[in-house]
């Protein structure tokens, strides 16, 4: 996860940024691929599938078939709608992990890059020691000593992305508040966090936005890892990562076991990432 | 140079410190009495009064944190509860197996990461450079533990070409060693090589656009000496920084592969001991991890500057 460079938005690019993404063919598909897997995860109680815990002795390890079109696992469940029913747990730790990363991550570097000094000084020096362990490994580390469940892998993956969001916040505060606009509104006699909030902030948002999307992209993979190791969701609900953990044991009798999962994380992570992409370049006034 | 290298060190330093901290309070999340949940089962009272004599449990926290700092700077970074081991001895054992994984891994990225994003550069806009960039947004994408299991399926069990686990040592029989290693550095080396490949396009084409580069051009050179000599030898530099920020990725993607194919690394060190409850190596893993990343920073910080004449010649 690169920091993405600095962009600072005045209101007329903001529409060529949206005529640039809506350009961008691979964005779009990314786009598509995203609100696929969010209509499947948000729809699935109401969609006409099987109970995802539901198990059946007498249908262990089925091939695809027009009954159980992914198969069935080796218990018996129906693997599409464990499928489905995966999604809401990837999508939410994506979405939630970032959010808990910008929550804390975007103030910290406000703060940073706008007082400077000491403040900034020690700030830099927790996010180079928070940035010195790798994410998955904190996130391992963290969901070991806070337990495993899906709620402490998203509050794991969050606290391991925060000095993403610190460090790039910092970095777009430092360009926007020698601006002769911020300058303006300190001459007038506004206080600090009305500068920060009025204008310094909506300056920031769109870098942010653009690592947000990378960094959903990251933190489902994240899950899917911790998931895999048995330190995210618990069975018997269903996710990605645990499906694939049990999978791999079935390798030459049920291979269908491990290609789905698999492939979803794929597409979705790679939906993100085709989001991503195209945010950036159409926000960043630079060729490549 | 030799200042600014010391200068470096001493910027590292409160970097390092705050590492320890956050890797010693990583043991104040536990629930409840901290010795009683790192016993796990073993209820023993020798166990728990020797986890509290460890760690120091009944003295204030900064009287803990100093004593814990004090050990690990002499070197011990306790016991594992599991095997009795000391954390650093367990480390010591695993560290060659996964450096022995790191180095294939980022050899295989180097080898197909950087000809790829100069040849993506030198074709920018054609249909290679598409295919290219397609093929490194699915290496970021795909999760390496399917990336392993996919493979595993396809050359061990279908096709029966390499064993799907094990390890054996380099020195004790290379040739089953790079059996053994070949598809986990695949593995692990498919995200590095994609990332290696989009950084290098993007600093080639921005050299690619630089007036010497034309002035080369227009000089009459051949276009193979532009691109490599004159292009490549200055896109190099943010390649090697990025090199070394590396590392960490390539730590954390180990303990996914070594889990897969069953390698007796520092990554499988660190998830058996999150499962075995055993904190003490999952701090002195993640306490070496973090330090061995500042290093390899510290290091590729002085090849930057070694590396660029024009940074030489402003220290």
């Amino acid at each position: 996860m690169s920091a993405t460079s600095a962009i600072a938005l005045p209101t007329r690019s903001r529409s060529r940024a949206w005529k640039k993404l809506r350009a961008n063919r691979a964005a779009l598909v990314g786009a598509v691929v995203v609100i696929t897997f969010v209509l499947l995860a948000v729809l699935a109680p109401i969609l006409p599938i099987a109970d995802p815990a539901t198990t059946d002795w007498g249908k262990i390890r089925l091939a695809p078939s027009a009954e159980h079109w992914l198969g069935t696992d080796e218990i018996g469940r129906d693997l599409f709608s464990r499928m489905v029913w995966g999604a809401r747990a990837s999508l939410l730790a994506g979405v939630v992990s970032v959010l808990i990363a910008v929550v804390i991550g975007v103030p910290f570097g406000l703060v940073a890059g706008y007082f400077g000094g000491w403040t900034d000084s020690i700030i830099a020096r927790a996010t180079d020691a928070l940035l010195a362990m790798p994410f998955l490994i904190l996130a391992i580390a963290l969901a070991a000593f806070l337990g495993p469940s899906l709620t402490n892998a998203m509050i794991a993956i969050g606290l391991s992305a925060v000095p993403i969001f610190i460090r790039l916040t910092r970095g777009q505060v430092l360009s926007v508040k020698t601006e002769d606009y911020v300058e303006g509104a300190r001459a007038i006699g506004l206080g600090n966090l009305a500068i920060m909030a009025v204008y310094i902030l909506p300056n920031v948002i769109p870098p942010i936005l653009v690592q947000a999307t990378l960094t959903v992209a990251t933190a489902i993979i994240a899950e899917a890892s911790l998931s895999f190791l048995g330190l995210g969701q618990q069975p018997p609900s269903p996710s990605w990562g645990s499906m694939l953990n049990t999978a791999k044991n079935f390798l030459s009798q049920a291979p269908w076991m491990a290609i789905w999962p698999g492939a979803a994380i794929f597409l979705v992570v790679m939906g993100f990432n085709l989001m991503g992409d195209g945010l950036r370049d159409a926000l960043d006034p630079r060729e490549h | 140079m030799l200042s600014y290298i010391l200068r470096r060190i001493l910027i590292a330093i409160p970097t390092l410190l705050l590492v320890s901290v956050f890797v010693f309070m990583l043991q104040k999340l536990l629930p409840g009495d901290p010795a009683l949940v790192m016993a796990g089962e073993e209820r023993d009272p020798e166990v728990l009064a020797y986890l509290r004599e460890q760690y120091r449990l009944n003295d204030p926290l900064i009287v803990q944190y100093f004593h814990w700092l004090w050990n690990v700077l002499q070197g011990d970074l306790g016991m594992s509860l599991r095997t009795q081991h000391p954390v650093t001895k367990l480390i010591a054992d695993k560290l060659p197996v996964t450096i022995q994984l790191a180095v294939m891994a980022m050899f295989f990225a180097f080898l197909v990461g950087i000809p790829a994003g100069i040849i993506s550069a030198v074709r920018k806009g054609t249909l290679i450079d598409y295919i290219a960039n397609f093929i490194a947004l699915s290496g970021l994408s795909i999760p390496n533990f399917w990336l392993g299991i996919l493979l595993i399926l396809l050359v061990s069990v279908n096709l029966g070409w390499l064993p799907a686990s094990g390890y054996e040592p380099f020195w004790r029989d290379p040739v089953r060693s790079l059996e053994t290693m070949i598809m986990p550095a695949f593995v692990l080396g498919t995200a590095l090589a994609a990332t290696l490949m989009r950084h290098t396009r993007s600093a080639m084409l921005g050299v690619l656009q630089s007036d010497y580069v034309r002035t080369a051009r227009a000089k009459g050179l051949r276009e193979k000496v532009v691109i490599l000599k004159h292009s490549f030898r200055n896109a190099v530099l943010p390649i090697v920084t990025l090199s070394a920020l590396l590392f960490g990725e390539l730590l954390a993607g180990a303990v996914l592969t070594e889990q897969i194919f069953t390698i007796p690394g520092f990554g499988k060190l660190i998830v058996d001991a999150v499962f075995n409850r055993d904190y003490a190596v999952v701090q002195g893993v993640v306490l070496c991890v973090a330090v061995g990343f500042i290093l390899m920073n510290l290091i590729a910080d002085v090849l930057y500057v070694l590396l660029n004449p024009r940074m030489r010649q402003t220290l």
